[in-house]
């Protein structure tokens, strides 16, 4: 029981691992600020999700298992908040998303 | 078991030392604000870390408190940029809908 608990956990801290590199590979090679924020935003919280859900199979029933909950709770909450209040000022202050990179060559050669 | 935290520890490291040199090439104010962002919320999640790591549960109160701290620092820097570059460039161009 113990070693399926530690290999459940195991995968799960893994898991949120791989998802926190692939986000932060992610902040160098999307072009524009828009994507990089979904690129940091999408896998924030899911990254966040997996390594605590590993955590909480660590500690069982336990006060710890409460604070971990509660840690995820306030992440899932502030980090989207955060997120959207990050592009609602970058957009306010005129700066626009990189919409067509290939076809502006025509828009402009045509 | 150990050794499995012991990884993630230092792989959440890495992802900050990833973010922090986003925080320093980044080209607009904007992908900064992003990379501390991120930064923080990995901060969080290498507190816990370190905590399970050194069997030392109280570590957990401080990454709650650091949560709540970086929501609120990050709201707070968007609202002093906001004002500032407003001060620089006070017609940003509309946004016509159909641009986005």
């Amino acid at each position: 029981m113990e070693i399926l608990i530690n290999f459940i956990s195991a995968i799960l801290l893994v898991l949120g691992v791989f998802l926190g590199i692939s986000g932060a590979i992610g902040l160098f090679r999307f072009p524009d600020f828009y994507t990089r924020m979904h690129a940091a935003g999408v896998t924030d919280t899911l990254c966040t999700a997996c390594i605590i859900g590993g955590l909480v199979l660590q500690a069982g029933f336990t006060l710890i298992t409460v604070k971990l909950i509660f840690i995820l709770l306030f992440t899932w909450y502030s980090s989207p908040a955060a997120g959207h209040a990050l592009i609602k000022a970058a957009h306010k202050t005129g700066l626009r998303p990189l919409l067509r990179k290939d076809s502006e060559q025509e828009e402009k050669s045509s | 078991m150990n050794l499995v935290l012991f990884a993630a520890t230092v792989a959440v490291l890495v992802i900050m030392a990833l973010a922090l040199v986003r925080a320093f090439v980044g080209p607009g104010v904007y992908d900064r604000i992003l990379a501390v962002n991120m930064f923080g919320t990995k901060t969080v999640l290498f507190i816990a870390l370190y905590g399970f790591l050194t069997d030392r549960p109280e570590f957990l109160d401080i990454a709650l408190v650091y949560t709540l701290i970086n929501f609120i620092g990050v709201i707070a820097v968007l609202n002093f940029v906001k004002d500032t570059i407003e001060k620089d460039q006070p017609t940003a161009e509309p946004s016509t809908e159909e641009e986005l």
